[in-house]
């Protein structure tokens, strides 16, 4: 009851503050998948570096989000940007590279052999070929892998108030600080709400991207 | 027109290094689909990928047209030659159209003409261009898919064909409903095919030519009739199998041993007396009826004892029509089923043209066999 209370008397606070969250993880998605998907394409084309580039990218994932959010500020702080939005946006750009530099590389691996064969013996380069059997086939995943560090950005992100990025964060650690709980479980409820919709959302495009011949073709199979 | 020369393949250095072709030469004449047949690992379909450099020479020269392949652009290349696999390949994310037009739009091709050239070649391969054409692949049947497969290696009309296996994916009926229809096409088109298969049915059926590999060598290229009859080696001899004259006999046509001018013919009205007093006088078993230039059927002396009616009336019908251009397998067989050793044979407007004779079948086979020891050796390519 509190907690309801306590959103209705503070909603334009609360909307504001789910706007600056939102802000946050989409400019990080953002960059991730402009950066991401270069590098997962990229070492399609070497098996060495595949490996050396997604254990990196693995170490990122698994260092503990407050650990890596402390460590952007001696980095960043030479050009100015120790706290704020620009080192939580740099930290959820590295956690978002595994599930999409690995979703990337997997889908392009598992492109059928015979349609890259089929397209090379056809006298396509293997830029068009890329840009037209093997990104669009490798899209649906692509996405899938973006929906995960969408996702996983807006819980990691809700730490982000620490340095000062703001978002809903804000609220989960004001109300530790005055020991209100209504408080932080508004921030709660409401990174929850956002990561439900957020995935939501996703799982539509996943499905508008998916090239139609490939829809037809899961139709046919499932009857 | 395509050559190879010393033509060397090895896959890998050092202690782990495959030779998978050895040093072989041929080459296929302009307009000739040839076979590249054997088991598999014997280097039939690494010689095709060397042609179009999805895999790169060793050693050695291959031109196509008179154009050394180490020396072209491989992506032109490519685009240059028609390309048909046995997974066939198609794009899932494209429509038919898009697929079939491939190397048209590589090319870069205007709209108009590549929608024109698309739908000639769906109805070249008979499919309705306006039910196909904004089609899925996944859509299709397998040998629906496989036409769209050769559709698409025509489709910027290349002058030479590589086809690996390209009606492998399919079902016996539909196989050999396409290939016929492929048969057709080439007698039209004419193009420069080299065809890998290790079907020797297929081989015979199709190929101009026939190379057959063994381990990286080329063993024998030759007709197929020349390689079922006279196979160079054991080898070969039981890769075409101990049925190879019966094999011979699928590509034997009727026209090529018939006799046109039997002498046992009678007309329809001559009368039974008569007609057996022929048959008796020139010691004929039977007799063929003749009714305005057709065979009405066959008659035998017991049945004109007695008679005396016309012998179009006692005339025996043929059980089967045999045609010029039957293969003398199918006549064998018709022999063997009816137990007849001779059948009449009809023209293209269904006139009397011959008979054909088990006696002659057996003369023409003795003859290509017998000829292994006398006639010079097929010549070998080593």
């Amino acid at each position: 009851m509190e907690v309801i209370h306590f959103m209705v008397n503070n909603a334009a606070r609360c909307f504001q503050l789910t706007l600056e969250h939102l802000w946050i993880v989409g400019v990080a998605c953002t960059l991730a998948i402009l950066i991401g998907v270069p590098i997962g394409v990229a070492i399609t084309r070497s098996k060495s570096l595949a490996s050396k580039v997604l254990n990196t990218a693995n170490i990122f994932m698994t260092t503990p989000s407050i650990a890596l959010f402390g460590i952007m500020i001696p980095i960043l702080s030479p050009l100015g940007y120790g706290l704020g939005q620009v080192p939580a946006i740099v930290a959820l750009v590295l956690y978002s590279q595994l599930p999409i530099i690995r979703n990337t590389y997997v889908a392009i691996m598992n492109v059928p052999p015979e349609l890259v064969d089929a397209g090379k013996g056809l006298g396509m380069s293997s830029w068009r070929r890329l840009r037209e059997v093997e990104i669009p086939l490798a899209v649906p995943v692509i996405i899938a892998g973006l929906r995960t560090a969408a996702v996983m950005s807006i819980g990691i992100a809700a730490i982000a108030a620490y340095i000062g990025a703001g978002g809903l964060g804000v609220l989960i650690q004001q109300g530790i600080g005055r020991a209100y709980a209504p408080m932080i479980l508004s921030g709660a409820i409401l990174v929850s709400v956002l990561a439900i919709f957020v995935d939501g959302f996703m799982a539509l495009l996943e499905r508008l991207v998916t090239p139609k011949g490939i829809k037809v073709g899961r139709r046919m199979r499932h009857g | 027109m395509i050559t190879y020369e010393n033509v060397a393949k090895i896959f890998g250095s050092g202690p782990e290094a495959v030779t998978a072709i050895k040093n072989i030469s041929f080459e296929i004449e302009k307009g000739n689909l040839v076979i590249f047949l054997g088991p598999s690992g014997c280097g039939k379909t690494t010689l095709l990928r060397l042609t179009n450099r999805l895999i790169t020479l060793t050693r050695g020269t291959i031109t196509v047209n008179g154009q050394d392949v180490m020396k072209a652009d491989p992506v032109k290349l490519r685009q240059s030659m028609g390309y048909a696999i046995q997974q066939i390949g198609l794009f899932p994310n494209k429509t038919i159209a898009d697929n079939i037009s491939t190397v048209p739009r590589l090319l870069g091709w205007d709209r108009k003409k590549i929608q024109e050239r698309v739908g000639e070649l769906l109805a070249m391969v008979q499919l309705e261009p306006a039910a196909f054409r904004d089609r899925f692949p996944a859509e299709l049947s397998g040998g629906q898919q496989q036409r769209i497969g050769v559709a698409r290696c025509l489709a910027a009309n290349p002058d030479i064909l590589l086809m690996d296996e390209p009606f492998g994916a399919i079902d016996p009926i539909n196989r050999e409903e396409i290939q016929n229809e492929f048969l057709r096409l080439q007698r039209k088109l004419k193009k420069t095919i080299a065809f890998v298969t290790h079907d020797i049915h297929e081989a015979i059926k199709m190929g101009d030519k026939i190379a057959i590999f063994q381990d990286g060598n080329l063993v024998q290229y030759d007709k197929p009739e020349i390689i079922l009859a006279q196979p160079k080696n054991q080898y070969i001899a039981d890769f075409v199998g101990a049925d190879r004259a019966l094999k011979v006999l699928g590509l034997l046509r009727v026209e090529e041993v018939m006799d046109r001018n039997p002498s046992n013919v009678v007309d329809g009205k001559t009368s039974a007396n008569e007609a057996l007093k022929f048959l008796e006088d020139k010691g004929f078993r039977h007799l063929v009826v003749l009714r305005g230039g057709k065979a009405v059927g066959y008659i035998h002396p017991r049945q004109l004892k007695y008679e005396t009616s016309p012998v179009q009336d006692l005339a025996i019908a043929y059980p089967v029509r045999v045609d010029e251009d039957m293969a003398l397998r199918d006549v064998i067989s018709f022999m063997l089923m009816h137990d007849m050793r001779v059948l009449a044979v009809m023209d293209g407007d269904g006139n009397f043209a011959g008979t054909v004779t088990y006696d002659q079948i057996q003369k023409r086979i003795l003859e290509m066999y017998a000829g292994e020891d006398e006639k010079k050796p097929a010549k070998d390519q080593e």
